[in-house]
C-alpha cells in the first residue's frame, strides 16, 4: 500500500509538471497580453506599463526558458507571481478567493449530495414506477440545461420577479397553490406501492397537506418573518425522530425509539432557554459547540437507555440531535430574516443576484448569516440544479446494482425486515461507489464555477481563471491550474485508497 | 411471451390461472423451461435474430427514443432546409445575415399556435415567427437555426474525433498492456487536467480557423479521453478471452485481432458514450459561447446566441429563451437516445412487461413478476450481474 501511495504520488507529479508546460505554451499562444495597455492614451504612460508587464511575465524571454523560470521560482521560492494587469501577488488573491469558492461550491455540493442520494435511493428502492419514471425524467432534463442559461433566469427572476413578490406581500395564487397542490399528490401517489385504493388516498393526503400548507403561508405572509416557534418546533421534532427511528432502528427497538423521543424532549423543553445562548455575540465556533453538546447529550441518552444494543440507540439518538440542532439553528436564522430584510441597506430586496456580501450591512452575527444565504441562494440552484441529477443518476444505479445481489437475497430469504435490508445491507454497500465520486467532486469544489461565478460575480477561483485568460496572464491561469491539480491528483488517490479500505474484494498496487 | 401459451377461456379463479399459465415451451427451447418464464419468452422472441436485429429491436421499442429520434429529425431536418446550407438555398424568406426592416413593434415573435376560435389569432407562423432584434434587424428564426446548423456541424465533429482518437488509444492502451499502456494512459491524465476552456481560446487566437471549425477541432482534440478508458476497460476484459487466443492460434495480426474480433464487441459502449459525449459536447461548445471563448461573429451558434442576448431577458425575452430551449431539446434528445441505445445493446435487459401485457398473460404472470421483483431480482438478473 505504502509502495502504492508513492507510485501514484510520483506519477501525479510528473503528470502535473507535464501538463503546466503543456499549459504554459498554450498560454503564450492564447492572445496578446499586453492588449489591455491599449486603453492608455498617455504614450509614456503606456510604455512604463508594457515595460512592467514584460518584465512580470518574462515576456522577453522565449516561451520554454520563461515556463523553467516561472517553475523555479514556484518550486524553489514559492512565488506565483504577480497579476499582469495590477501587480499585485497572485497568491493574495489566492487566499481572498479560495474561502469565497468554498463557501459557494461546497455548499452547493453537500445539499446536491443529501438531496441527490436521497432521491435516487428511493427512486431505486420503487423501481419501474410512477415516481421513479418522473424522477429519472427529470434528471434527465436538469442535465439538459446549459448552467449559464438557467443562471441568467435565475439571475433575472430572483432578482427582480421574487423580490417584487415578496415586497407584494409574499401571497401565493391560486393558481399556483391548485397546481403545486396536484403536482405533490401526483409525486405522493407515485411514490406510494401498492392498491390503486393504497395510492389514491396517499396523493390526496400529500396534495391536501401541500394545499393546507401553502395557503397557511399565503394567509400568514409566513414568508416575510419565518419562523416555527416553540409548538411547531415541537411538532417538527416529534416527527425528526419519528422519522429517524423508523429508518435507522425501526419502530419494534423499544430502547431506540425511547432514547429518540427522550432526546427529542430534551431538544424541545431546551428551545427556549436556547434563545438567551443565540444572542448577538455568538460566533460559528461557539455553535459548533453547542451542537457538540448536543449530540454528547444525546449519546449519553443513548447509552443509558440502549440496554445491550447501547451503540444503535446512541447513534438514533444522535442522528435526532444533529437534525434538531439544525432546526433550531434555522429557526433563530428565520426570526432575524424580517430584521435583515427591513434593514436600510437592503430595502426590503433580499434577494441578492450580485456578489457574496453586502459590504455597507453592519449587524450581528445573525443579519450576516441572513445576508450569505441570500447571497448564497441563487447562485447555489443553479449549481445544484445538475449536480443533484447526476448524484440522483448515480446512486440509483449504484443501489439498483446492490439491490441485485445475492446477499440482499439472501438476507430476505432469512427473514430480515425490509428495512434492515435496505438500510443495513443495500444502502451501505451502495454508498460505497459513491464515495469515491464524493471525493473527486470534493477535488473540484475548490476550482469554482467559472459560469456561475461569472453570471452571479462571485469573486471565488472561477472567476481568477477566466479573468486571467481573458487578459492572457500565464501567472493567475498557472496559479488556479497548481491549486486545482494538486487537489484533483490527491483526491483521486484518496478516493483509490478509501475505496480500497471500504471494500475489501479491491485491491490497489498488486 | 405469449407464444408459449393460450389463453384458458372460462379460467376464472387464480390457482387456475397458475396451473394454465406454466409454460409448455418448444423443444427448441428447452433451456427457457427450466428459467424464469419471462426469459422462455424473451428467448423465443429474439430465436433466429442476429445481433444487430435484437439490437435494432430493442431499440425501436424504446418509446422515449423514438420520440427524441423523431424530434431530433425534425429540427434537423428545419435547421438544414429553411436558411439553407452552404450553397443551397433554403425555403425561409430570410438568411441569418440578411437585414430585415425593422417592426414597429417590440419586436415579439409573430407565430400563434392558438386557433381564432379559441381567442387566438390562428395557427401561422406570421412575419417573424421566433421575433425579431430591432437593434441589428435580425429575423430570430433564421438566426436560430444558423445557430442549430453550427452547433450540430461542431458535435458531430466533436463526436467523429474524439470516437476515433478515443477507441486508438484505448484499444492499444488495453491490448498491449504494459508500458504502451502506462504511456498512454498517462497521456490521457495530462490532457484530462488540461481546462478546455484554454483550449478553446488557443484555437480561436492562433489556430485562426474560421468560428466552427477551431471551436469544433479543439473540443474533438480534448474530449476522447472518457470514451478512451471505457474502451481500455473493455479491452482490457475482452482480450483475455478464448475467442482471441483462437484467432491468434489462427495466426491473426494483432491489428486483426484488434479490429476484427475485439472491437465489434465494444460497439455497444462506444455507441452509447458517443451519443452522450455529442450531447455533452452542445453543452459545452454552449458554455464556451456563452464565455466569449466559442464561435465568434458574423458566424453564430447557439451559445453565442445566448451570450449576446443575455441582457435582453427582463425587456425582450423571446431573444433568449429561444436559442436556449433549443439546446435543451436537442440534448435531451441525444441524451434519451443514448438511453434507449444503452437499454438495446445491454444483454442483461430485460424487456419489462407493462401493464397490458400483464392483464393478457393472466394473473399467475403478474404475481410471480410482482415476487420476482419484490425479491429484487430475477433468474435474468442475477445471471447477467454473476458473469
Amino acid at each position: 500500500m505504502f509502495v502504492y501511495i508513492c507510485r501514484r504520488i510520483v506519477a501525479g507529479a510528473f503528470v502535473m509538471v507535464g501538463a503546466s508546460f503543456i499549459l504554459y505554451l498554450l498560454m503564450t499562444k492564447a492572445g496578446d497580453p499586453l492588449a489591455f495597455t491599449l486603453q492608455i492614451s498617455n504614450p509614456t504612460q503606456r510604455a512604463a506599463v508594457i515595460g512592467t508587464v514584460t518584465e512580470t511575465l518574462s515576456l522577453d524571454v522565449p516561451p520554454v526558458e520563461r515556463y523553467l523560470q516561472w517553475l523555479s521560482r514556484l518550486v524553489l521560492e514559492q512565488d506565483f507571481g504577480l497579476v499582469s494587469t495590477t501587480q499585485q501577488p497572485v497568491w493574495d488573491e489566492l487566499t481572498r478567493r479560495v474561502p469565497l469558492t468554498l463557501k459557494l461550491v461546497s455548499t452547493a455540493t453537500l445539499l446536491s449530495i443529501v438531496f441527490g442520494v436521497m432521491t435516487g435511493m428511493l427512486s431505486a428502492l420503487r423501481q419501474y414506477s410512477g415516481f421513479d419514471y418522473i424522477v429519472t425524467f427529470t434528471t434527465f432534463v436538469f442535465f439538459s440545461l446549459p448552467v449559464f442559461w438557467v443562471a441568467v433566469i435565475l439571475k433575472a427572476w430572483g432578482g427582480i420577479n421574487l423580490n417584487d413578490w415578496l415586497r407584494d406581500g409574499a401571497h401565493f395564487s391560486v393558481t399556483f397553490i391548485v397546481v403545486m397542490s396536484i403536482f405533490a399528490g401526483v409525486v405522493g401517489a407515485s411514490f406510494a406501492g401498492g392498491t390503486k385504493l393504497r395510492k389514491t388516498v396517499t396523493g390526496a393526503i400529500s396534495g391536501a397537506i401541500a394545499a393546507l400548507l401553502m395557503s397557511w403561508m399565503s394567509s400568514t405572509q409566513w414568508l416575510l418573518d419565518p419562523g416555527f416557534g416553540p409548538i411547531l418546533f415541537a411538532v417538527l421534532g416529534f416527527g425528526i425522530a419519528a422519522g429517524v427511528v423508523a429508518v435507522m432502528s425501526g419502530w419494534r427497538n423499544a430502547r431506540a425509539r425511547n432514547a429518540a423521543l427522550i432526546t427529542a424532549a430534551i431538544g424541545i423543553v431546551s428551545y427556549l432557554p436556547m434563545q438567551s445562548v443565540f444572542d448577538d455575540a455568538i460566533n460559528i465556533w461557539m455553535l459548533l459547540g453547542w451542537m457538540a453538546i448536543a449530540i454528547g447529550v444525546a449519546t449519553a441518552v443513548g447509552y443509558a437507555v440502549g440496554g445491550f444494543d447501547k451503540g444503535q440507540s446512541a447513534r438514533t439518538a444522535s442522528i435526532v440531535a444533529l437534525l434538531m440542532g439544525v432546526l433550531m439553528f434555522v429557526d433563530r436564522m428565520m426570526q432575524s430574516w424580517a430584521a435583515y430584510s427591513a434593514s436600510s441597506v437592503i430595502r426590503n430586496r433580499p434577494i441578492k443576484t450580485i456578489g457574496h456580501q453586502e459590504e455597507r450591512l453592519d449587524g450581528s452575527f445573525w443579519l450576516v448569516a441572513n445576508d450569505t444565504f441570500s447571497h448564497l441562494f441563487l447562485p447555489t440552484l443553479a449549481l445544484m440544479l445538475i449536480s443533484v441529477a447526476s448524484y440522483t443518476r448515480f446512486s440509483r444505479g449504484s443501489m439498483l446494482e446492490v439491490l441485485d445481489q445475492d446477499y440482499i437475497r439472501t438476507a430476505q430469504a432469512k427473514g430480515l425486515t425490509k428495512r434492515t435490508v435496505v438500510v443495513r445491507h443495500a444502502l451501505r454497500n451502495a454508498l460505497i461507489p459513491l464515495a469515491t465520486i464524493v471525493a473527486f467532486d470534493i477535488s473540484g469544489i475548490i476550482g469554482g464555477a467559472v459560469i456561475t461565478e461569472s453570471v452571479f460575480q462571485w469573486d471565488g477561483m472561477g472567476r481568477l481563471f477566466i479573468d486571467g485568460l481573458r487578459e492572457i496572464d500565464p501567472n493567475r491561469v498557472m496559479a488556479f491550474f497548481v491549486v486545482t491539480g494538486t487537489f484533483a491528483v490527491v483526491f483521486n488517490l484518496i478516493a483509490d485508497v478509501g475505496y480500497a479500505f471500504l471494500d475489501p474484494r479491491i485491491r490497489v498496487g498488486e | 411471451m405469449s407464444v408459449t401459451r393460450s389463453s384458458i377461456p372460462g379460467s376464472e379463479s387464480e390457482s387456475d390461472h397458475v396451473v394454465s399459465d406454466t409454460p409448455q415451451p418448444p423443444d427448441d427451447l428447452a433451456m427457457g423451461a427450466v428459467l424464469d418464464p419471462e426469459i422462455a419468452g424473451e428467448m423465443a422472441e429474439v430465436a433466429g435474430l442476429s445481433q444487430s436485429q435484437i439490437v435494432r429491436r430493442r431499440f425501436f421499442r424504446h418509446k422515449g427514443a423514438m420520440v427524441s429520434l423523431l424530434i431530433l429529425a425534425f429540427i434537423v431536418i428545419l435547421a438544414a432546409t429553411s436558411v439553407g446550407w452552404g450553397p443551397i438555398p433554403g425555403w425561409w424568406k430570410y438568411s441569418y445575415d440578411d437585414l430585415v426592416p425593422r417592426t414597429g413593434d417590440d419586436g415579439g415573435p409573430t407565430m400563434s399556435l392558438r386557433p381564432q376560435w379559441l381567442g387566438g389569432s390562428g395557427i401561422g407562423l406570421g412575419e417573424h415567427p421566433l421575433g425579431v432584434d430591432n437593434e441589428l434587424g435580425k429575423d430570430m428564426f433564421a438566426l436560430n437555426m444558423r445557430g442549430v446548423q453550427t452547433s450540430l456541424t461542431i458535435i458531430v465533429v466533436l463526436g467523429l474525433m474524439s470516437t476515433s482518437i478515443g477507441v486508438v488509444v484505448g484499444a492499444l492502451s488495453g491490448y498491449y498492456g504494459k508500458w504502451v499502456d502506462s504511456l498512454l494512459m498517462r497521456f490521457t491524465d495530462v490532457i484530462i487536467v488540461i481546462p478546455l476552456l484554454v483550449i478553446a481560446a488557443v484555437a480561436g487566437f492562433a489556430l485562426g480557423f474560421s468560428g466552427k471549425w477551431s471551436v469544433a477541432i479543439a473540443l474533438g482534440a480534448f474530449t476522447w479521453t472518457g470514451l478512451a478508458r471505457l474502451v481500455r476497460a473493455e479491452f482490457l476484459a475482452l482480450r483475455e478471452r478464448e475467442f482471441v487466443d483462437a484467432a491468434r492460434v489462427a495466426n491473426a495480426s494483432n491489428m486483426r485481432i484488434i479490429f476484427k474480433h475485439i472491437l465489434p464487441n465494444t460497439v455497444g459502449t462506444i455507441v452509447v458514450s458517443t451519443t452522450l459525449l455529442m450531447g455533452a459536447g452542445l453543452l459545452t461548445e454552449a458554455a464556451l459561447g456563452f464565455l466569449g471563448f466559442g464561435v465568434r461573429a458574423p458566424e453564430t451558434s447557439l451559445g453565442t446566441l445566448v451570450n449576446q442576448y443575455q441582457g435582453a431577458y427582463e425587456t425582450r425575452p423571446w431573444l433568449f429563451i429561444w436559442p436556449g430551449i433549443l439546446i435543451v431539446a436537442i440534448v435531451l434528445c441525444l441524451q434519451f437516445i443514448g438511453d434507449g441505445l444503452r437499454d438495446a445493446f445491454d444483454p442483461r435487459q430485460k424487456r419489462i412487461p407493462n401493464r397490458k401485457d400483464l392483464d393478457r398473460d393472466g394473473g399467475g404472470e403478474a404475481k410471480r413478476d410482482a415476487q420476482a421483483r419484490a425479491i429484487g431480482t430475477t433468474v435474468a438478473r442475477s445471471l447477467g450481474s454473476g458473469a
